[in-house]
């Protein structure tokens, strides 16, 4: 039987190798617990000729061999395995400290979205620094998390023109969104600040330091506590 | 001394295998080769094993200096290849020495060609796999492309007993034109218009066109009354055609994974070679075909590799 507030399944094709399923509509957190629940029934036991399993947001990725499965197989399979699940079943979730020395040269764009908020930046640090934040999905490169729950007087436009290159590390807005660039990259988000830490070290045993549910609290932190940190994490 | 010394790298050459799979969900994109065909008879014509990392060559070729004896095959876009001055078939083994000067040319047709070497070209591997992701930083030679005086090493490997040769029959011939298949969705229903846009109308290679990416431009396909400028965001496959707001189409390749446009439809992985071997300026027409039509290509075309190294074996 249907859980009482379950939406029904979505799927759509994506191409001759991938199916995509959705679980709801929007951004919301429960949809989110639901999307995981499934993926990591899934990943137990993955069901024969899938190939990669993508948590999103309010979806799953399947890349399958279409010389083994079909996306009728895999539909059934995903149906069942959400019927038995509950939003509980997302698993286990770490809580990971992000120390962030925000604003000064970090920070390019701390005076516009102060600005935008209203707020002094000492306002604008407190409120950042204050959620939990929930890791949604990570992509876009190496490690990057979309994180849930920004303070809605921080909500800030994208800037105009993105920048060619935001440095490693740095800490930014879009809209009601905020995340980390574990890697330099090209970026159109508000930069507030930069963690010292490596987010992305593809030679460390665990490459990365979280997954999507984990929860992800910023620590501010000054110039010299972040140069310390910094030097420690270029020696390792 | 080492396999290989590279005296100039070409336009961008990049060592690729099949590509990485299994971490999209930590924003890893699979990388890898942009024709597997091409990539597959590469390393069968020299004897390697099917998933052997090979060099990517992009519109020019490199110039290199073996320093071992080996067998080398250059397959996909018609590049010319010399060694020593002398002009060499594509899709052919050619048994190199020590000393040899190789020389690989301006693009003729395609835009890709694959060179492999006997025994692979040795690079570490990186969450499985040998591809190089350039934005990561990650695989391939250290984690970028080629450059002037890069010495690359090559696995031990038996040199073959008789050549190879592809029947020049069978040497795909790559269109600057080509009809393309694409599956609607997984965001068709974001259009109405614009669907019989895209089936009908001719689009161009425009100068971005990459690894992660081919932009095109023709008739603009606009999005649905109503409809969202853009979706939540989510993972991409190769092939998928995105509709950003200016309503000019991208069809995504190997170096993306996660993207907040409407795809109208997805190129089918058959046909991706195809796309990959256009260059900027080339016009594409699209097909629409179903989920079964396209997976039928894709056995047909398994089919067809096995024949063609069946037949290649017994000549």
């Amino acid at each position: 039987m249907e859980k009482k507030g379950k939406s029904p399944l979505v799927c759509r094709l994506a191409g001759d190798t991938g199916l995509i399923v959705e679980f709801g509509e929007g951004i919301d957190p429960v949809v989110n617990a639901r999307v995981r629940a499934v993926a990591a029934a899934v990943k137990t036991r993955p069901p024969q000729g899938v190939i990669e399993i993508i948590p999103t947001y309010r979806s799953l990725l399947l890349i399958y061999d279409p010389l083994t499965t079909l996306p009728e197989k895999l539909i059934r399979f995903i149906e069942q395995a959400d019927s038995g699940l509950g939003d509980e079943d997302a698993g286990p979730f770490r809580r990971v400290d992000i120390p962030v020395c925000y604003g000064g040269e970090f920070g390019p764009d701390m005076d516009t979205v102060a600005k935008t908020a209203g707020l002094g930046i000492e306002e604008v640090i407190q409120r950042h620094s204050a959620p939990d934040y929930l890791i949604y999905m990570v992509g876009f490169t190496p490690g990057f998390p979309f994180l849930g729950g920004l303070d809605e007087k921080l909500f800030t436009p994208r800037l105009k023109t993105p920048r060619m290159a935001v440095p490693q590390g740095s800490v930014g807005i879009a809209n009601n969104q905020t995340g980390i660039y574990p890697i330099t990259s090209p970026g159109g988000w508000q930069i507030i600040g930069r963690t010292p830490l490596t987010l992305f070290a593809p030679h460390r045993e665990n490459p990365f330091l979280y997954q999507a549910g984990d929860r992800i609290r910023f620590i501010p932190i000054s110039p010299e506590e972040y140069t310390a940190i910094k030097e420690k994490e270029d020696r390792s | 001394m080492t396999a290989l010394r590279i005296i100039s790298p070409g336009g961008y050459t990049t060592i690729q295998d099949r590509g990485r799979f299994g971490f999209q969900h930590v924003g890893i994109p699979v990388s890898g080769v942009l024709d597997a065909f091409a990539f597959t008879l590469a390393n069968f014509l020299v004897g390697n094993p099917d998933n052997t990392p090979v060099m990517e060559i992009t519109v020019m070729g490199p110039s290199l200096e073996i320093g071992k004896e080996m067998d080398m095959a250059l397959t996909g876009a018609q590049m010319g290849i010399s060694v020593n001055g002398v002009l060499m078939e594509q899709w052919a083994s050619i048994r190199v020495k020590p000393g040899d000067l190789v020389s690989i040319g301006q693009v003729r047709t395609g835009c890709r060609a694959y060179l492999a070497f006997s025994g692979g070209i040795r690079v570490p591997e990186i969450m499985g796999s040998f591809s190089t992701y350039t934005g990561g930083k990650i695989g391939g030679f250290k984690g970028r492309p080629l450059q002037k005086e890069d010495l690359l090493e090559t696995g031990d490997a038996s040199l073959l007993i008789r050549p190879r040769a592809l029947p020049p029959s069978l040497v795909p011939v790559y269109s600057s034109e080509p009809v393309i298949r694409a599956i609607p969705g997984p965001q068709a229903d974001y259009f109405d218009t614009g669907l019989n846009t895209l089936f009908q109308c001719e689009y161009t290679v425009t100068v971005k066109a990459d690894r992660m990416g081919y932009r095109l431009q023709g008739q603009p396909i606009p999005i649905k009354k109503g409809m969202p400028k853009s979706i939540v965001s989510e993972p991409s496959m190769p092939g998928g055609i995105q509709i950003p707001a200016d309503e000019q189409p991208i069809i995504l390749l190997v170096e993306q994974t996660v993207g907040g446009y409407a795809k109208i439809a997805t190129v089918i992985s058959s046909d991706l070679p195809l796309v990959a071997q256009t260059t900027p300026g080339d016009t594409l027409r699209f097909e629409a075909v179903d989920l079964a039509t396209a997976h039928g290509v894709i056995l047909e075309h398994k089919n067809r590799i096995n024949a063609i190294k069946q037949r290649i074996e017994a000549l």
